[in-house]
């Protein structure tokens, strides 16, 4: 089948989906819209348009996310008029009056409305892109999320897919690398490395076969884009995937993705299914004369085969462990061949720079750090969500407009970024700019994405030390640096934690974490101690409390405790007493720290002071 | 087309084997399909697919053991979850995994004794922005506390 047989099939298909003054629902059922009770809502929107005798005139239809996570489950609907608006929090119990009022009634149900996404205003509402939340995103990897079903490879075509891959083979495979090249774009798994540069070396090695991986190992706890985006918009990596192999000249790709997330595995299946059934994968793509095979490899559980050379070894039936570079996997990677390996935010940014050009491209971000980001939102903060924006922006715009700042209105301690390998910039350095070199030079790294939030209760001393028990758990054991190091860091963090370390501590701590940056044979071991550098770097005062013998101590204050019980019901040992509507009181003794009263006071009541250990 | 289930473990497991070639590339997939079918990896299960790809059952060991997925005991009627990503971390998930491991009598990585309900941690769901998680039988509830964790132990213990 030819391209253009294929545009005709997707335009009757966007027909039946999007059909002008046709009304439909949309549901975002992506993991974290299942987890909210997304499929649920499904079901009792269905039961109500059935009751209301609209099944057959009003079909249902399941999109990926659109990012909003935080209000999660979401579900669109487009009414007579044309109009659609975007519900949140939409669970099982208000579906049928949703339909009732938006549908049979013809008024927006106004309670749970958040935006109109197309079609006339709406008084009291804004739209999608006026959404303080969306306002400063660019949405070029995201472009499909939540807007089509990632399970119609005709949707993604009828919104530009796969011209990008017809433009690269009218390039040819030089073409194609010189217009990545030109367009600036980095590796998005973290490292930054000039994705186009990467490709000339795999195509310059004359060795056959070649190989194309796609990273979607997303292992950083905190990290969920990769996962997003092939829930929601599975071709948008694979066309990317398409033109990697055809511009290296491969004949075999891998997807190596977590086995943690079903759902997305499940989509990929069925888009190459798809693929395969429209000649977009297997021989002679297109008639173009370039072949690929793609098959779906599922990771076991360990976070170092993140790292290239380990998630090769991991593919090929071994342990996952990395080795040391050179020969890099372009010159020799999975076995032993010439190999290509990219992650899921890469893929998907190439296969948008094919359709729409480098000039396009350039036009966003930076002059060293061109394009946009995606950043999964999360921790203590308002509006959690999958975020894209152009690289550059300042990191206050993306926590206080974006995410609409810290919850409950406490302040912004810290961001961390980069997961385990990254560390934590204060709340006083908000206005740096988000790109590869500045996020450097504050101590982090750019990462794959993920951004966590902490609020003024955070013990930045804990935060480090959960970063360490987790590279300590995931350290694959073969360099001694980081095996020992990781072990040696975390005891260190115990002794520190519980107010007994000896003096010199931070000196120890400071020496370790130099030998582990300069000698670990891969990127866990190098970047491991950055949780551990950065809190040190910014919130030594912690340290300090610690280091002078002082412990946490949860605290209650009289004059703002509601008397809710909210606390002693969350207490896990029961430690807080108190009447209803009169002032609460911690037991000291009883008190494991857990610090879950201070998350469950809606009335900042609960705070804590630094105090000598011995006082308890 | 669904195949009737074998009765004889050996049996089920040459089976499964037998869904892939006998290259080591096929190695994991093949540990994480028993692992499916049967719920975990016993010394017979993990003999007989090393006497497929011709591999000693040490090498076997060494590279199942290497990956956090795997299981040499026999899991709970129930599985629960728990996330630990950074995300959950911060909004509690340390209270909640407390939590359960008080509510099920057991400590995370085991089995109650009576069988039903194994408890686990997990690195990162990548539901981190409806933080705390966690996974009760492959369906995963966002937003937890003790109190809604609680709630769900107990609906699936009826």
């Amino acid at each position: 089948m030819n391209l253009f047989t294929i545009r005709e099939k997707a335009r009757a298909a966007w027909a039946a989906f999007a059909l002008p003054g046709q009304p439909r629902i949309l549901v975002g059922t992506a993991t974290c819209g299942r987890a909210a009770g997304a499929l649920e809502a499904k079901k009792s929107l269905k039961a109500a348009l059935d009751a209301y005798g609209l099944a057959e005139s009003v079909p249902v239809f399941e999109v990926g996310c659109n990012g909003l996570c935080y209000a999660e489950p979401l579900v669109e609907v487009t009414g007579h008029d044309g109009r659609r608006v975007l519900y949140r929090n939409v669970d099982a119990r208000i579906a049928a009056r949703l339909v009732e009022s938006h549908l049979v009634q013809g008024e927006p149900f106004m309670k749970r409305a958040l935006c109109v996404v197309e079609g006339n205003p709406l008084d009291g509402l804004p739209k999608w892109a006026e959404l303080p939340m969306i306002r400063p995103q660019e949405r070029i990897v995201t472009r499909n999320l939540g807007f089509i079903d990632p399970d119609e490879l005709l949707h993604y075509v009828n919104r530009g897919g796969y011209t990008g891959l017809e433009r690269a083979f009218a390039l040819g495979p030089e073409g194609t690398i010189e217009e990545v090249t030109r367009s600036g774009l980095r590796g998005r798994g973290g490292a930054g490395f000039p994705t186009g540069l990467k490709w000339g070396f795999a195509r310059k090695t004359p060795t056959e076969p070649k190989y194309v991986i796609c990273n979607a190992d997303e292992g950083d706890p905190g990290a969920f884009m990769d996962r997003s985006v092939l829930e929601g918009d599975p071709h948008a990596m694979l066309e990317g995937m398409l033109i990697a192999g055809y511009a290296i000249g491969a004949s075999v790709g891998y997807i190596y993705i977590r086995s943690e997330y079903p759902l997305a595995v499940a989509r990929l299946a069925q888009a190459i299914e798809d693929l395969r059934a429209y000649g977009l994968v297997g021989e002679n793509i297109l008639g173009s004369g370039f072949s690929l095979e793609i098959k779906i490899k599922k990771g076991a559980g360990a976070f170092v085969c993140g790292e290239e050379t380990a998630l090769m070894a991991s593919i090929e039936g071994h342990r996952g462990m990395p080795r040391a570079k050179p020969p890099f996997p372009a010159v020799s990677g999975l076995f032993a061949r010439p190999t290509n390996i990219n992650n899921v935010e890469t893929l998907a940014a190439v296969s948008a720079i094919l359709e729409k050009g480098a000039d396009w491209y350039t036009g966003f971000g930076t002059e060293k750090s061109r394009g946009t980001k995606t950043f999964s939102l999360a921790g203590q903060i308002q509006r959690t969500g999958l975020i894209e924006v152009p690289m550059g922006i300042p990191l206050r715009t993306i926590i206080e407009d974006i995410g609409g700042g810290v919850e409950k209105g406490k302040a912004c301690k810290a961001v961390q970024t980069g997961g385990p390998s990254g560390g934590c910039i204060p709340g006083h350095l908000l206005d740096l700019p988000v790109d590869y070199e500045n996020l450097a030079e504050a101590g982090s790294i750019m990462g794959s994405g993920g951004m966590v939030v902490m609020d003024e209760d955070t013990c930045m001393v804990k935060v480090a030390r959960y970063f360490l028990s987790f590279t300590e758990a995931e350290s694959c054991g073969k360099c001694t640096p980081c095996r020992m190091g990781t072990q040696h860091l975390l005891r260190l963090l115990d002794t520190i934690l519980a107010g007994e370390a000896p003096p010199g501590t931070l000196e120890q701590l400071h020496g370790i974490c130099e030998t582990m940056k300069c000698s670990s044979l891969c990127g866990l071991g190098q970047t491991a101690p950055n949780p551990v550098l950065t809190t040190l770097r910014y919130f030594e005062d912690e340290y300090s409390h610690y280091l002078a013998g002082e412990v946490r101590r949860y605290r209650i204050e009289a004059e703002a405790c509601e008397g809710c019980r909210a606390c002693a019901i969350a207490c896990p040992t029961g430690a807080i007493t108190g009447d209803r509507k009169k002032p609460h009181l911690i037991d000291q003794e009883a008190c494991i720290l857990c610090g879950v009263c201070l998350q469950s006071c809606r009335y900042n009541a609960v705070s804590f002071v630094f105090e000598e250990k011995a006082a308890r | 087309m669904i195949e009737a289930p074998t009765a004889n473990p050996t049996e089920r497991i040459h089976d499964v084997c037998r869904r892939f070639g006998p290259d080591r590339e096929n190695l994991i997939p093949a540990l994480q399909e028993v692992q499916e079918s049967e719920g975990f990896l016993s010394p017979e299960a993990v003999d007989v697919i090393a006497g497929y790809f011709s591999l000693s059952a040490n090498n076997v060991y060494g590279v199942a053991t290497f990956y956090a997925q795997f299981r040499y005991h026999p899991p709970g009627r129930h599985c629960l979850k728990i996330c630990q990503g950074t995300a959950c971390h911060v909004q509690g998930s340390g209270v909640l995994l407390d939590a359960a491991e008080r509510s099920l009598g057991i400590r995370s990585g085991e089995t109650t004794e009576d069988g039903d309900f194994g408890l686990e941690e997990l690195a990162c769901l990548g539901s981190c922005a409806l933080a705390p998680a966690v996974v009760l039988d492959g369906v995963v509830h966002a937003r937890q506390t003790p109190k809604k964790l609680n709630a769900l132990l107990e609906k699936a213990r009826s």
